[in-house]
């Protein structure tokens, strides 16, 4: 018997047809929980590093994690793994939905799915019965069509359906995998989805999932209700509205984006506008949002209401979070919410990164008004039309194109990165937003804070709302605000950490730049990636855990909640030991794809004021802290020291690491 | 015939406030997996969120009685615009369709309010739903004293609808044989 994790993993072979139903080394839970944990180690053992993002050995790896399908509030994502076709390193988009808890109630922990398919094909798996179908009748539909067309034609309503739609069939490297209210957008999944010919991955299932000892579990898991229930009702004071809650940002809820527009950056991550937020804006932009959001909505077994069901002016229904409200309207310079609203429509049935596209949008236009695309770039064909020359039909018309790889669009399809390099001519210098060739968050600020500079720089993720979150995002500005915010704060690793923040003021020598110092830096954001390593293997919702403030999920309860679930009797120094194991894995995976210490830093100009000789001391920090050289490849001893020896073995052979240096 | 008190409950489904999040059918097939808690399975739970995403249709129904026939005919209601599966509210385990059946047995599944020794005070879908989508009330009321077909009675005539008479008597005398 197989407790939290089901045991089974499906192995699909495209190239041949061939599924099978494999069990797992019960083992792997141990070193690795499961989640990206188990599915990284799996990207180790069998993809090299020579395998290129669309070669047919780039795996795709669809994932639940060991809280899926367990009682465990907000236990909802599904992790995908692949060879990123835009930073060649290894992926991991998460979407929350409901995709994972039905996998494993069909009795399967991860889909892995090799080589490609000659002709379009959806697979369909419901418990036992697995097939792959023909999708070819599917080309061309909308990424949520295709879900409901699906579950329409297997006559199963209660199936869970991921799907791409058309910039993943043409391989666009923003390309999404929707399912759902949600979807794994980061880093180009759906291109390779596309790529494999794989419209779709449908799932039912209708089996028990286990636990080694429920009862203690559901204790374990009061606390974490009765959490929920005391933050909803007291969200945090002094932070803004949008960080005071727990969940992912509520913006289907709020209507009050004084914030977002006002401090993030319009059009390509360029202009900020301080008055933007006039009475006039706030009447149209609330108005528009309460006629438009129909329903708040959650994924699988979550209180929140993080997602919106919505529809602009009797236009079709769709789903949609978080800040993707805002970002088309905000990179378009449309003063007009009910754009954001009508072209995220179109948006989420092509299947596109809400971050990233945008921003690629508004560096066409960019380029287009610096003379650097013409006319020419812009100009219809036999089969589609000029582009308009209004900011809104512009926008439409640039997606358009982008995601039927059209004319320009077939150029900037790759991102922003790519794009510039290829279209040449002084557009690189219009590539100011990337990090390892991947559209970050339009944010522009003044001076540099260090622990966002580690952040931005290092992390495997190279998306910041992915690894930010437990420590606020600036100091308080007075000593009574500190002292209430550490008072009450269960979640902290170590009681250390609360004078870090008590110390940590808004000006003078104990603010940023030089404050927190590089060691506590080093100290916080490692906390903030454990946890983010603990929720990504075990698949729960980082607004509930590592991405909020205060949140109900934190070390102390972690250990208690998988022990009784798996029955493995982890301790909180066990836990963080295979955190650490994930994290340096994957590292090392990177690694051996050629990421370097040049590779890790942040946009260009996200910060007005650099410090060169601070960012070199954070780095040579972090990277001792992490027990890494200076190059940021894990030590021989740090790799022996988390039962990765052979990872070391590898790294030397290939002369990564240098054999006796380390 | 005489007359006795009875405590009615009722959930209150409010189901506008749904969003859609299925706690309630996780912890009841948890509550009353055996041992309790040692497993889950929304296959199993006697409350489902009927949900057509795009339609904006989220419908927590709860099981129903057992019937051994289909409707003569069946219903399908349209509400703001909004059209509901057929038979959509019904909460009966019957021939026409696989709600509130075991998955593996294919019998089926009613809704027992959680009844249990200690009591609880309200049904687990209830506790578990933080958006106050179902509410708990009882009441009480006077009724006629009818017998009540105890529940190992009620399975078995499900079981004889579902099988045939003959087959269950077989199984039963296997079953024996064995013991």
């Amino acid at each position: 018997m197989r407790y939290a994790e089901t045991g089974y993993n499906l192995e699909v072979d495209l190239a041949t047809g061939n599924i099978e139903r494999v069990e797992t080394d019960p083992k792997l839970m141990e070193l690795h929980l499961g989640g990206l944990g188990t599915s990284i180690k799996l990207h180790w053992d069998r993809v090299s590093p020579e395998v290129k993002p669309f070669d047919p050995e780039n795996m795709l790896v669809i994932s639940s994690g060991l809280f899926n399908a367990t009682p465990a509030f907000s236990a909802n994502r599904t992790v995908i793994t692949f060879v990123s076709p835009q930073s060649h390193t290894l992926a991991y988009p998460m979407m929350g939905g409901f995709f994972s808890a039905e996998l494993k109630y069909a009795g399967y922990d991860k889909i892995i799915i090799k080589n490609k398919s000659n002709d379009w094909v959806y697979l369909w798996i419901h418990n036992d019965k697995v097939e792959i179908r023909d999708a070819t009748h599917l080309k061309g539909r909308g990424a949520l069509e295709t879900q409901d067309l699906i579950r329409e034609e297997l006559r199963e309503p209660r199936a869970q359906v991921a799907a791409i739609g058309l910039a993943g069939e043409n391989r666009c490297f923003t390309a999404s995998i929707e399912q759902s209210r949600s979807s794994c957008s980061r880093l180009g999944g759906g291109a390779i989805m596309g790529d494999k010919k794989i419209k779709a991955v449908a799932v039912r299932g209708t089996k028990d999932v286990y636990l080694a000892r429920g009862a203690e579990f559901m204790e374990h898991l009061k606390g974490v209700t009765e959490y929920i229930n005391f933050r909803n009702a007291n969200p945090i004071p002094d932070v803004m509205t949008i960080l005071s809650g727990i969940g992912s940002p509520q913006e289907m809820v709020h209507t009050d984006e004084k914030w977002h527009t006002e401090n993030f950056m319009w059009g390509n991550a360029r202009t900020r506008r301080r008055e933007f937020w006039s009475k006039e804006n706030e009447a149209n932009w609330t108005k528009t949002q309460l006629a438009t959001v129909k329903r708040l909505i959650s994924c699988f077994n979550c209180p929140q209401h993080c997602g919106g069901l919505v529809s602009f002016q009797g236009g079709p229904y769709y789903m949609m979070k978080c800040f993707g409200k805002l970002t088309y309207s905000m990179a378009a310079y449309v003063d007009d919410l009910g754009f954001n609203f009508k072209i995220l429509q179109r948006a989420t049935e092509y299947g596109v990164d809400s971050f990233s596209t945008p921003q690629i949008l508004a560096f066409a236009v960019e380029l287009y008004e610096a003379g650097i695309l013409t006319d020419k770039d812009f100009a219809g064909t036999s089969t589609y039309e000029a582009c308009p020359s209004d900011k809104e039909g512009r926008f439409f018309w640039l997606l358009d194109r982008v995601v039927r790889r059209e004319g320009i669009g077939d150029i900037l399809a790759d991102g922003v990165w790519y794009a510039a390099r290829a279209i040449g001519n002084g557009a690189e210098a219009f590539d100011h937003n990337t990090i390892k060739r991947h559209e970050q968050l339009p944010l522009k600020l003044g001076t540099l804070d260090p622990l966002y500079y580690l952040m931005y720089s290092t992390n495997e993720k190279i998306s910041i709302t992915q690894i930010e979150g437990q420590w606020p995002q600036s100091a308080f500005p007075t000593k009574e605000q500190r002292e209430a915010f550490v008072k009450d704060w269960p979640q902290l690793p170590d009681e250390h950490f609360k004078q870090y923040l008590l110390d940590w003021e808004m000006r003078g020598d104990n603010a940023i730049p030089y404050f927190p110092t590089p060691q506590m830096c080093s100290e916080i954001v490692d906390w903030m990636e454990m946890l983010h390593n603990i929720d990504d293997a075990c698949c729960v919702c980082a607004g509930m855990s590592s991405f909020c403030l205060k949140p109900p999920y934190h070390i102390h309860n972690y250990p208690k909640l998988i022990s009784a679930a798996t029955g493995l009797d982890i301790d909180e120094t066990g836990l963080k030991k295979v955190a650490n194991r994930n994290r340096n894995l994957h590292r090392a995976y990177n690694n051996r794809r050629g990421m370097t210490r040049a590779d890790e830093k942040p946009p260009e100009d996200h910060w007005k004021r650099r410090f060169p000789d601070l960012e070199k001391e954070l780095l040579d920090t972090y990277y001792k802290f992490k027990g890494w050289n200076m190059d940021g490849v894990p030590t021989r001893e740090k790799l022996e020291e988390l039962d990765l020896g052979y990872v070391a073995d590898d790294l030397e052979k290939r002369g990564i690491l240098k054999h006796g240096q380390n | 015939m005489a007359k006795i008190k009875k405590k009615i409950k009722t959930i209150k489904v409010d189901a506008d406030k749904c969003n859609g999040c299925r706690a309630c059918e996780v912890i009841c097939s948890a509550f009353h997996a055996n041992p309790q808690y040692s497993s889950n399975n929304p296959a199993r739970s006697r409350i489902q969120v009927i949900t057509h995403r795009l339609k904006n249709i989220w419908l927590p129904v709860f099981a129903g009685e057992y019937a051994p026939a289909e409707c003569m005919g069946r219903d399908k209601y349209i509400i703001d615009g909004k059209e509901y599966d057929e038979c959509g509210f019904c909460r009966a385990s019957c021939p026409s369709r696989d709600l509130f059946k075991e998955p593996d047995s294919g019998l089926p599944l009613k809704c027992d309010m959680c009844e249990s020794d200690p009591p609880l005070e309200k049904p687990m879908c209830v506790q578990v739903c933080l958006n106050s989508v179902l509410t708990y009330e009882e009441r009480e009321e006077e009724v006629e004293d009818n017998l009540e077909v105890d529940a190992a009675e009620v399975a078995l005539r499900s079981m004889v609808d579902k099988y045939g008479m003959e087959a269950v008597m077989d199984s039963v005398t296997r079953y024996l044989q064995k013991e």
